[in-house]
């Protein structure tokens, strides 16, 4: 972000500079015309020329040249086969789902790309326009309905980035946010291959009720648990939900503390979610969150 | 009136005072055609409607006083923040600045004795009442508009807010969009038809320079709007599918359509802003503007090039590059004509001799918000910087510093400015002073730690913010700055409504005003000048010789037009003599027309198709009787 230190060296220039010809006309309140020239209305010209068409003519064209001839490059869509990776990002009201083409991998909220490499992020959307930004790593990209929308996502080092939606979307606009997990190649290849292996659940027997409350109750009409009935996916995908690290968007950690309370109440967490509050009694949720802590 | 100086003029004047009589009381405010009139119509309607938005703003950054507030529910929150844009822009800027300002100061400040349609113009102003109480009833109601003053479609949708919050959004604009329109044509004419014969456009002041722009970028940008109103109203009611990716429509047409009205509104905010700058430097600086023609050209240039740069408000959307390109290139281009500006002011105050009260305090807080706020547009054309910054708190910095610090503050100090003109009393000097100081540090306060919150990352419309991101100190400010900015405001009212009952009397000319509306009696008499002013140049008060001329004329009762309710007309650009214009006196049918068209508006929300077109009937059997009753003394 070397061009916003330019920027604003040469604003703060522009700033002082105009701020002290006002400050010069205080001081010479009593005296009309200009220190040094007098009276001249040709000279008054000059200093509107220069000032206000010179000047800017010069600043702005140097600033163009720079930011969008040159810089430009870094943001656009990677060109086609210039990356080794494609990953899909589809927002919805208000979560991330995101995909690993060529794989069976669907996780939420939480993207992890390998370090050292381009990956081509194809960012589409469920619903309303949504705005992908992890400003550490990529530009704003939109997601508008019938468009495919594609950003370079880059990550030199290993590291966990934070990223938000920035395009407004209704009630929880304000927790839409998301997670970037950049590793090692190896640990990400590691990752991607338990990512796309189905579901499996231990055999506890709370985790077992969970299971099976999980998949007679509300939770299976949204929800997707790869290997079992629920095939849903108007929720987030929970094949591996015990694998992230955080809840509701990055709203919260994922313990099972928060995850109970997610559970009883969504709507005390994010109020106006499309998750519904389910009446569902405490031992039934504890059920369900050994169950689903169990997917890892 | 200028000063009587014998009984003989008295007499001419005692006639125009019993032509231009306006009704007494209640009845004459509701159908009165006085520009004056229904400019405080405008002045005190707008004003409530900046009351409203200021409680919203202030419901928000209380709200965001600290992390994880729950003042507001999101729902709140999104209705609040929607109503805030939408009352600023559409409520408060637009009537306040042509509505208010123009109406009251136009036809004083070029020499005639109304507007060119003075029915078409109390019509603006009721349609106008209309529309703010439609959309102001959405919010009393619980169903105000929630998806932002930008309402961006498929958000906006049916399907994802199907209650009628939207619709008032869209009618209410449409409807709107009507008074406008008409306010527009109006000015527009009236700049060019009714200059006092003499007043050739090199002579006219540079303020209705800024409105013949505004005018005309008013003209041009609302048909992109109320079109896009009504495709969403087609899409939400009828099941159209304009904006319906799956069905063929595109979400991206509404933003374009927006945003090609949305950019050019912008300089249709701070135009006027510029007009009331280059009134209140040379009265306070005792010198001509700088440069007076090539202001003039940089007013109506900016109005123009504002047409060009809409997708600079879409650089994320995921455009070509080049298409962005362009776009940013036509931005930067607007600096230009903005510097000249700029400049010229500043060379104006620096060689004249500047005596800094009250009003040209407010416009030096505009030049220096002026430049802030145009310096961080400049930053955001730098597309790599916009695809970072956009949507975040930045950009709220950028447009707060553009249209508040830079077009509100002018509406401030031309409040004071002609307060006196308005009134007939002064204004307390003192606190005046204060309620500037007050209002600046606030504004600083408030907006300025924006753009340190946009570039760490904290986006906009949020309803609340999570602990620990770094945010919470510069939040706080910004509230405890919003407080300030409030008591300042406060201040102004407090100021002007004492000083009307108690203020010492301003007489015609307290600051040695540099345009045509201070040789008139403060407040100016319903004719506005009993003889026809003579003009010589752009600062007809200035110009000595023609003011003692003008009252030697109404001495010898010449240029008085007197024979009837009458103006003169003058040719567009010389404003030689044309003719004499019959001006329709009070007329009960503007309030009348905009009461049937406020029904027609409710019962297409509701659904009452017919009834809805009964008061399209009835609002056409309006323009029946609208010439019932033509000139008669």
């Amino acid at each position: 972000m070397l061009l916003w230190w330019w920027m604003l060296g040469a604003s703060v220039i522009v700033f002082l500079g105009a701020v002290g010809m006002l400050g010069l006309a205080w001081f010479r309140r009593r005296s009309a015309g200009l220190p040094i020239f007098g009276e001249r209305e040709d000279i008054n010209q000059r200093l509107v020329l220069l000032f206000g068409i010179g000047i800017p003519t010069v600043v702005l064209t140097v600033l163009f040249a720079v930011s969008n001839i040159y810089l430009i490059g870094q943001t656009a869509p990677p060109a086609v086969a210039s990356t080794s990776m494609t990953i899909d990002v589809i927002a919805h009201q208000w979560w991330w789902e995101v995909r690993y083409p060529g794989t069976q991998a669907v996780t939420a909220n939480e993207i992890h790309i390998p370090i050292t490499t381009r990956v081509n992020v194809v960012g589409t959307t469920a619903d309303v326009i949504h705005d992908l930004w992890v400003p550490q790593l990529a530009r704003k990209i939109d997601l508008v309905p019938g468009r495919k929308n594609r950003v370079l996502m880059y990550a030199s080092r290993s590291g966990t980035y934070g990223g938000q939606c920035a395009e407004f979307c209704g009630f929880q606009h304000a927790h839409m946010g998301l997670r970037v997990v950049a590793q090692s190649p190896a640990a990400f290849r590691s990752w991607l291959t338990s990512m796309a292996a189905p579901a499996t659940s231990s055999t506890g027997a709370g985790a077992q009720a969970g299971r099976q409350l999980f998949m007679s109750a509300q939770c299976a009409s949204c929800h997707q648990i790869r290997g079992t009935s629920a095939r849903a996916t108007v929720g987030p995908d929970l094949t591996h939900v015990a694998s992230r690290s955080t809840l509701a968007a990055a709203e919260i950690p994922n313990d099972p503390a928060h995850l109970a309370a997610w559970i009883s109440n969504p709507q005390a967490i994010k109020p106006g979610d499309r998750m519904p509050d389910l009446g569902l009694s405490r031992t039934q949720v504890n059920e369900i969150v050994a169950y689903l802590d169990s997917l890892h | 009136m200028a000063t009587v100086v014998s009984p003989r003029a008295e007499r001419h004047v005692d006639r125009l005072e019993r032509i231009w009589a306006e009704r007494p009381g209640l009845i004459g405010w509701l159908t009165t055609t006085d520009h004056k009139r229904i400019g405080l119509l405008y002045f005190f309607t707008s004003l409530a409607f900046f009351g409203a938005g200021g409680v919203e703003a202030l419901l928000i950054r209380t709200q965001l006083i600290g992390p994880n507030q729950h003042l507001l529910s999101p729902q709140a929150y999104d209705e609040v923040f929607t109503m805030h844009g939408v009352t600023m822009i559409f409520l408060f800027v637009i009537p306040m600045t042509t509505g208010a300002f123009g109406n009251y100061l136009v036809p004083l400040m070029i020499g005639s004795r109304d507007m060119a349609f003075p029915r078409m113009n109390a019509l603006s102003y009721w349609i106008f009442l209309g529309s703010g109480l439609f959309m102001y009833y959405a919010l009393v109601s619980g169903h105000a508009p929630n998806s932002g003053w930008f309402d961006y479609v498929p958000l906006a949708s049916k399907q994802y807010d199907p209650g009628n919050n939207i619709d008032f959004y869209g009618y209410g604009l449409i409807f709107n969009g009507i008074a406008s329109t008409a306010a527009a044509i109006n000015f527009i004419v009236t700049i060019f038809k009714l200059r006092a014969p003499g007043m050739s456009l090199n002579r006219m002041p540079l303020f209705c320079y800024a409105f013949l722009a505004v005018s005309f970028a008013l003209l041009f940008a609302l048909p992109a709007l109320s079109v896009a109103c009504l495709f969403l109203e087609l899409d939400r009611q009828l099941g159209f599918h304009f904006y319906d990716a799956g069905f063929g429509g595109d979400p991206l047409l509404w933003q374009n359509l927006f945003w090609i009205f949305g950019h050019p509104e912008v300089y249709i905010i701070i135009l006027p802003a510029f007009g009331i700058a280059t009134s209140i430097i040379p009265t306070f600086v005792h010198r001509r503007m700088v440069w007076f023609p090539l202001v003039a050209l940089a007013e109506i240039m900016v109005a123009f090039l504002g047409f060009g740069v809409w997708v600079h408000h879409m650089f994320a959307v995921g455009f070509a590059t080049l298409t962005t390109v362009y776009f940013a290139a036509a931005s930067l281009i607007i600096v230009i004509p903005s510097g000249i500006q700029l400049f010229a002011w500043i060379t104006t105050i620096l060689t004249g001799t500047p005596e800094f009260e009250t009003p040209l305090l407010w416009i030096i807080g505009f030049i220096i918000f002026f430049i802030i706020g145009g310096l961080s547009g400049i930053t955001v054309a730098a597309i790599p910087f916009d695809q970072q910054v956009t949507d975040s708190y930045y950009i709220v910095a950028h447009f707060h510093f553009v249209i508040f610090g830079a077009a509100v503050f002018p509406i401030l100090g031309g409040m004071y400015y002609w307060f006196p003109k308005v009134t007939g009393r002064m204004y307390h000097e003192g606190v005046g002073k204060l309620s500037f100081y007050l209002t600046f540090v606030g504004t600083f306060v408030t907006f300025f730690p924006m753009h340190i919150l946009g570039i760490m990352g904290m986006p906009r419309r949020v309803y609340t913010y999570p602990s620990g991101m770094g945010w919470t100190f510069l939040n706080l400010l910004q509230s405890i700055g919003a407080y300030v900015l409030t008591a300042g405001l406060v201040l102004i009212v407090a100021n002007l409504v004492v000083s009307y009952f108690r203020g010492e009397p301003a007489g015609n000319d307290p600051f040695g005003g540099d345009t045509l509306e201070w040789s008139t009696t403060s407040p100016p008499p319903p004719y506005n000048y009993p003889v026809i002013p003579t003009i010589s140049s752009a600062y007809a008060m200035w110009d000595k010789e023609d003011r003692e001329r003008d009252n030697r004329r109404l001495d010898r009762g010449e240029g008085l037009i007197q024979l009837g309710h009458e103006t003169p007309a003058s040719t567009v650009q010389d404003a030689e003599y044309d003719e004499i214009l019959a001006m329709p006196p009070h007329s009960p049918w503007p309030p009348v027309t905009a009461l049937s068209l406020l029904g027609m508006f409710a019962m297409l929300l509701l659904h009452h198709y017919a009834i809805a077109a009964g008061f399209v009937v009835v609002g056409l059997l309006m323009l029946f009787a609208w010439h019932d009753k033509e000139v008669s003394v």
